[in-house]
């Protein structure tokens, strides 16, 4: 016959199991503090050097000569960007799992990205299309609600928290696409400092 | 069925069967390494609970193919379903009425 602890070490084990199945948990905190960082940088770099200011553009302008310079060299900072941050989410993710006796690549993982790469496709294909048409103005609103739409569609698969994050980036895209000349301080504010706040938390709350 | 006095169902007198329909519960498939993976045994440890789920009917079976590699995925039946929700009260009002 069990007896009571071996009871309650049955339904502990139930739910820790229905958790570690269908959630994935080993993202990090730190991830989001540094993919914070770079979005900073990137936002000052293109600011300062590329003299990249959408707020020059209306919804309608198309992209003359010396804007489409700039344009490409905005472009590859932010392409270079996106890879730095995904890289070091990767491999923290990798660490963390490791140390939490887990397959960084295992069905959760999966199933996160896969919720994600839905929205996050179609709104780069959109985006690229807009910047093909000479849209700047259009870009960071954009890039901010569809990546929201995406955190709020996988955050069912990972920590609640990630789906205040995705609202809060939604909210802050359609502000943004009403105030389009400034553009890039919602980016920066978005991508930047929602991240780093977002990975403190995280990194609080989970990881100490 | 196999159900003994206090309302606990035999087949999960053990923590892995536990495990593997706690795992299916919140999953509408997995296949055979996730599970593997999730409940950390060996083929052969997995495979002997799985069939002893499967012949309480709690769990089915569909086999495919993904390219050549042949792919088994596991779900929870209405029946398993149903016994795992009873297994779930009983151990709460186990624990509640021993307060």
């Amino acid at each position: 016959m069990k007896e009571e602890k071996d009871y309650i070490r049955d339904l502990a084990e139930i739910r820790s199991m229905m958790e570690r199945t269908s959630k994935f948990l080993s993202l990090s905190g730190w991830a989001g503090i540094m993919a914070g960082c770079y979005a900073l940088i990137g936002a000052y770099i293109a600011h300062q050097f590329h003299d990249f200011n959408p707020g020059q553009l209306d919804y309608d302008a198309t992209v003359s000569g010396k804007g489409y310079a700039s344009i490409s060299g905005v472009l590859v900072l932010a392409v270079s960007i996106l890879i730095l941050a995904i890289g070091t989410a990767i491999f923290l993710s990798y660490k963390k799992a490791n140390k939490r006796g887990e397959k960084a690549w295992n069905a959760t993982s999966k199933r996160l990205l896969a919720s994600m790469s839905v929205p996050l496709v179609s709104g780069g294909v959109l985006i690229l299309v807009l910047i093909a048409n000479g849209l700047i103005g259009l870009i960071a609103p954009l890039t901010l609600l569809f990546y929201g739409l995406a955190l709020y569609n996988a955050s069912r698969f990972t920590y609640a928290e990630v789906r205040t994050l995705g609202l809060i980036e939604i909210g802050l895209g359609l502000i943004s696409a009403y105030f389009i000349g400034y553009g890039l301080l919602f980016w920066a504010l978005g991508f930047g400092l929602l991240h780093i706040i977002y990975g403190i938390y995280l990194h609080y709350k989970y990881e100490r | 069925m196999k159900i003994q006095i206090d309302g606990l169902h035999k087949a999960f007198e053990s923590r892995i069967r536990l495990g593997i329909m706690s795992a299916l519960a919140v999953n509408d498939m997995l296949d055979f390494n996730s599970l593997k993976e999730f409940l950390d045994l060996t083929d052969g440890n997995l495979a002997s609970h799985i069939k002893a789920l499967e012949k309480e009917a709690f769990i089915g079976i569909k086999k495919s193919f993904i390219g050549k590699k042949p792919n088994t995925q596991y779900f929870m039946t209405e029946e398993g379903k149903n016994a795992f929700d009873d297994h779930l009260k009983a151990l709460e009002k186990l624990i509640n009425t021993h307060k």
